[in-house]
C-alpha cells in the first residue's frame, strides 16, 4: 500500500488585500477558521501563562527571594491557573473539536455555525476582560489590580469586605462571560454529533474523537453551568448584599466550595477526554492497528463522564465534612480511576504486536501514557482521605495536577498539533525539530514536576511565596525551577517549527500519515466545504476500506 | 472524486438523523436546568437558617392566578404550533398571542408580589438567607420568562408582517420547547418556595 501523498499542490486561496483578510477572519462562521482562531487564542494565553508561572518559580528558586512581592505572587498564582483552565485548555480544545468533527464525521460545517463564532468571541472577551484587571481593577477606590483570590476564589475571601475594588468582579464576570461561549460551544458539538454524520456512520463508526468529543460537549453543559450560577451568586453578594456565602447572616463559605467543586472535579475530566480522543487517533495509525477494544474504550469514557460528577469533595477532605461523607467521596474517586486505567490498557493493547512508528507525535503519545499513569496513581493516593489530611494543600497535590495537565493533558496536545498540522496548513513541521522538542520538554517536565513531589512530602504548603530556608526544600526548589528554562526553550523551539513550516514546509498532501478517517481524505488545507460530495460509510475506517477495497473493514465488524 | 467504497444507495436514502434544532435546544434546556438545580439546592439549604426578618410563613402567599396563567400558556403555545403545523396562520396567530398575553400577565403578577414584598413586608434580597434565595430564584426564573416573552413577541410580530409560513413549524417548535421548560421550571420552584419551604 502506497502511503505517498495523492496531491502535491497545496490549496492555496489567492492572496487578497490585508485589511479584507483580516475581515473574512473576524467575521468567519467557517469550522475550520474557527478552530484554528481559538487555537491561536489559547497558544498566545498559553505564553502569558506560563510567563506567569516563571514568575512564580523565579520568586521560589531560593528561600527569602525577592523577585516579586507577596501581593503579586498571590495575583501570579491566581492567574496563572485561570488562564490556564479558562483560556489555554478550554479554547484549545474546542478549537481542535471545531476543525477535526465536520470532517471527520463527512460534514460541511457545524450544526449551529453562528453559534460557532459567538461562541469563540465571547470567549475571547472572556479572556481579554479578565486581563483587562491588570490595567483597570483599580476601579475607582485605587485597590486591586488582578485578581489575587486563587483560581477558585473561595468565599468568604471574596467578599465585598475582604477582596475590596474589582478584581474579584474580573474574576468572576470574565469567567462568566467565557463560560457562555463553553457552554454554547458544546450545545454546538452535541447537536452537530448527533445530527450531522454522513450516511452509514451510526454512532459505532464514529470516530473515537467524535465520541469523545460527544461526552466532553455533553459534560461542558452539565459542568460549565454550576460555576455560573456561583458566579452569579457572587455577584448578587458583592453587588446587591445577598448573603449566600455571608456566615455573618448565616450563610455558609462551604456551599461556595462545592459549588465550585461540583464544576472543578467534572471540568478537569472534560480537560482530558479531548487528549484521551487525540492519543486515541493517534496511536493506532501509528502502531499500523486499529484501536484495541473501541466500544470498551466508548463505555470506559461515558463511564468515566458519570462518576466523575460523584467525586468532587475529594478537594474538600480537609474542611471537617463527616466520615459518611468522606468515606463516600473516596470510594466514588478510587472508581473513576477503573475506567481510565481500562483505557491505558487498551492503548497499550493496540501497540501491543503493531509496526510502530516513532514520528513526532506518537513520541508524545507515549509520553502521555507514562505520565498519564503515574499522574493517576499519585491521584488514587490522593484519594485516600488520611493521606490527602497530611498532604492536601501541599505541593504534591501541585505536582499531581501538574502531571496530569502538563504531563497527560499538554503531552496530548502536542501530539495533536504535530498530527494535523500538515492538514490545516498543507506543510509538514521539521521531524528533527519536533523530536528535539519532545526531548527537551520531557527532561523540562520531569525536572520540575518529579521533583516537586517531594517539598510537598516535606511539608512545602501551596500558595506560598516564600519559605525559611533549612527546611530541606531548597535544593528541591532549586531544581524545579531550573526545569522550567528547558521546557520554556522547547516551547519556543516548537513555536518556531510551526511557525516556519507553516511556510517554508515541504507540502504535505492529503494522507501524510496513511490515515484511516476522513479528515485525511480532504486536501490540506480541505477546501471551505470540506467535502464535494458527501462521503457514505460502511466501516469505522472508511479510508482503509477505499485504499484496501479487497479487504474492508465492514467485513469483520 | 468519489468517496464511497461501494455505492450502497440504501443507507442514504434511510439515513436519517434528529432535526438539529431539537437537539441544540434540548442541551440549552439540560444547562440551564443545571443552574436553577444550583439556585434551588442553595434555597432548600438555606430554609429556616435565616437568622432574623421576615419567614416565608409570615409574608408568601400562593400565587395561584399567575401559576394558572403560566401553566395554561404552555397549553396554548402547544395548540399554536399544531396549527401552523396544519398551515391554519389565523389561528395560530391567535393562540401566539395568547401565549403571550399569559405570559406578560404572569410577570406582571410576579412584580405585583415583588413590590408587596419589597415595600409592604420589608423583604429585600439583602434581609437575610429567605430574601437572598427567594429573590434570586423566582427572579431568575422570571428572567427566563422576560426572555421568552421577547422571543414570543419577536415571533408575533413576523407573523404579523406575514414572514412565518408553515415551513418555519420547526423552528416554532424548538422555541415552544424552551417555553415548555420555562414552565416546568415554574413548577419546581413553586413546588421548593410555596409549598416546601414554608
Amino acid at each position: 500500500m502506497s502511503s505517498e501523498s495523492i496531491a502535491l499542490t497545496a490549496v492555496r486561496e489567492p492572496s487578497r488585500p490585508l485589511g479584507d483578510a483580516l475581515y473574512s477572519w473576524v467575521t468567519t462562521v467557517d469550522h475550520k477558521r474557527l478552530g484554528i482562531l481559538y487555537i491561536l487564542y489559547a497558544i498566545l494565553f498559553l505564553v502569558i501563562g506560563g510567563i506567569e508561572a516563571s514568575v512564580m518559580r523565579l520568586q521560589l528558586i531560593v528561600p527569602h527571594n525577592h523577585f516579586v512581592s507577596p501581593q503579586t505572587f498571590n495575583r501570579m498564582f491566581t492567574m496563572h491557573g485561570t488562564t490556564m483552565v479558562f483560556f489555554v485548555a478550554m479554547p484549545v480544545l474546542f478549537g481542535f473539536g471545531n476543525y477535526l468533527i465536520p470532517l471527520m464525521i463527512g460534514a460541511r460545517d457545524m450544526a449551529f455555525p453562528r453559534l460557532n463564532a459567538w461562541s469563540f468571541w465571547l470567549t475571547a472577551f472572556g479572556g481579554l476582560l479578565l486581563y483587562f484587571s491588570f490595567v483597570g481593577g483599580n476601579g475607582l477606590y485605587g485597590a486591586g489590580s488582578a485578581p489575587d483570590v486563587g483560581w477558585f476564589a473561595y468565599a468568604p475571601l471574596t467578599a465585598k469586605t475582604f477582596s475590596v475594588g474589582h478584581s474579584t468582579d474580573f474574576w468572576t464576570l470574565g469567567l462568566l462571560v467565557s463560560g457562555f461561549g463553553s457552554i454554547g460551544a458544546a450545545v454546538n458539538f452535541v447537536a452537530t454529533i448527533v445530527c450531522l454524520r454522513c450516511p452509514g456512520m451510526s454512532l459505532g463508526k464514529m470516530p473515537l474523537l467524535v465520541w469523545l468529543n460527544l461526552v466532553m460537549g455533553a459534560m461542558v453543559l452539565l459542568v460549565i453551568s454550576p460555576l455560573t450560577a456561583a458566579q452569579v451568586m457572587l455577584s448578587l453578594d458583592r453587588f446587591l448584599g445577598a448573603h449566600f456565602f455571608d456566615t455573618q447572616a448565616g450563610g455558609s463559605a462551604v456551599l461556595w466550595m462545592h459549588f465550585f467543586w461540583i464544576f472543578g472535579h467534572p471540568e478537569v475530566y472534560v480537560l482530558v477526554i479531548p487528549a484521551f480522543a487525540f492519543v486515541s487517533e493517534i496511536i493506532p495509525v501509528f502502531s499500523r492497528k486499529p484501536i484495541f477494544g473501541y466500544p470498551v474504550m466508548v463505555a470506559a469514557t461515558v463511564c468515566i463522564g458519570f462518576v466523575s460528577f460523584g467525586v468532587w469533595a475529594h478537594h474538600m477532605f480537609t474542611i471537617g465534612m463527616n466520615s459518611y461523607a468522606n468515606s463516600f467521596f473516596v470510594i466514588t474517586t478510587m472508581v473513576v480511576g477503573v475506567p481510565t486505567g481500562i483505557k491505558i490498557f487498551n492503548w497499550l493493547g493496540t501497540m501491543w504486536g503493531g509496526k510502530l512508528q516513532f514520528k513526532t507525535p506518537m513520541l508524545f503519545c507515549i509520553g502521555f501514557l507514562f505520565q498519564f499513569l503515574v499522574a493517576g496513581l499519585t491521584g488514587i493516593m490522593l484519594a485516600a482521605a488520611p493521606f490527602d489530611w497530611q498532604l492536601g494543600n501541599s505541593y504534591f497535590v501541585v505536582a499531581h495536577f501538574h502531571y496530569v495537565i502538563v504531563g497527560g493533558i499538554l503531552f496530548g496536545l502536542f501530539a495533536a498539533f504535530y498530527y494535523w498540522f500538515p492538514k490545516m496548513s498543507g506543510h509538514l513541521y521539521n521531524e528533527k525539530l519536533g523530536t528535539l522538542h519532545f526531548w527537551l520538554f520531557v527532561i523540562g517536565f520531569h525536572l520540575t514536576f518529579d521533583f516537586m513531589h517531594i517539598p510537598g512530602i516535606l511539608g512545602m504548603p501551596r500558595r506560598i511565596y516564600t519559605y525559611e530556608p533549612g527546611r530541606g526544600w531548597d535544593l528541591w526548589n532549586f531544581i524545579v525551577t531550573i526545569g522550567v528554562f528547558f521546557q520554556a526553550v522547547a516551547i519556543l523551539i516548537f513555536v518556531g517549527n510551526l511557525l516556519y513550516s507553516m511556510f517554508k514546509g515541504k507540502l504535505a498532501g492529503n494522507d501524510p500519515w496513511d490515515g484511516w478517517t476522513l479528515e485525511w481524505s480532504t486536501s490540506s488545507p480541505p477546501p471551505e466545504y470540506n467535502f464535494a460530495r458527501i462521503p457514505v460509510v460502511r466501516s469505522r475506517r472508511p479510508l482503509w476500506d477505499l485504499k484496501h477495497p479487497e479487504d474492508p473493514d465492514w467485513k469483520y465488524e | 472524486m468519489s468517496s464511497t467504497a461501494i455505492p450502497p444507495t440504501s443507507i442514504e436514502s434511510q439515513w436519517s438523523l434528529p432535526y438539529k434544532g431539537h437537539v441544540g435546544m434540548a442541551c440549552l434546556i439540560a444547562a440551564e436546568s443545571a443552574i436553577f438545580t444550583i439556585f434551588v439546592v442553595a434555597y432548600i439549604f438555606y430554609i429556616g437558617k435565616s437568622l432574623s426578618g421576615p419567614t416565608p410563613r409570615e409574608v408568601l402567599h400562593l400565587p395561584i392566578f399567575a401559576t394558572v396563567c403560566l401553566l395554561s400558556s404552555s397549553l396554548t403555545i402547544h395548540a399554536a404550533v399544531g396549527a401552523l403545523r396544519k398551515s391554519n396562520l389565523s389561528a395560530f396567530c391567535l393562540w401566539w398571542f395568547l401565549t403571550l398575553t399569559l405570559g406578560a400577565i404572569f410577570l406582571f403578577e410576579t412584580g405585583r408580589e415583588w413590590q408587596r414584598l419589597i415595600y409592604h413586608e420589608g423583604l429585600t434580597i439583602s434581609t437575610n438567607l429567605f430574601g437572598t434565595t427567594y429573590y434570586s430564584l423566582v427572579g431568575l426564573h422570571a428572567f427566563h420568562v422576560t426572555v421568552g416573552l421577547i422571543g414570543l413577541f419577536t415571533v408575533l410580530l413576523l407573523t404579523l408582517l406575514g414572514k412565518v409560513q408553515q415551513e418555519h413549524s420547526r423552528n416554532v417548535d424548538v422555541f415552544a420547547m424552551y417555553w415548555h421548560f420555562v414552565d416546568v421550571v415554574w413548577i419546581v420552584v413553586f413546588t421548593v418556595v410555596y409549598i416546601i419551604g414554608r
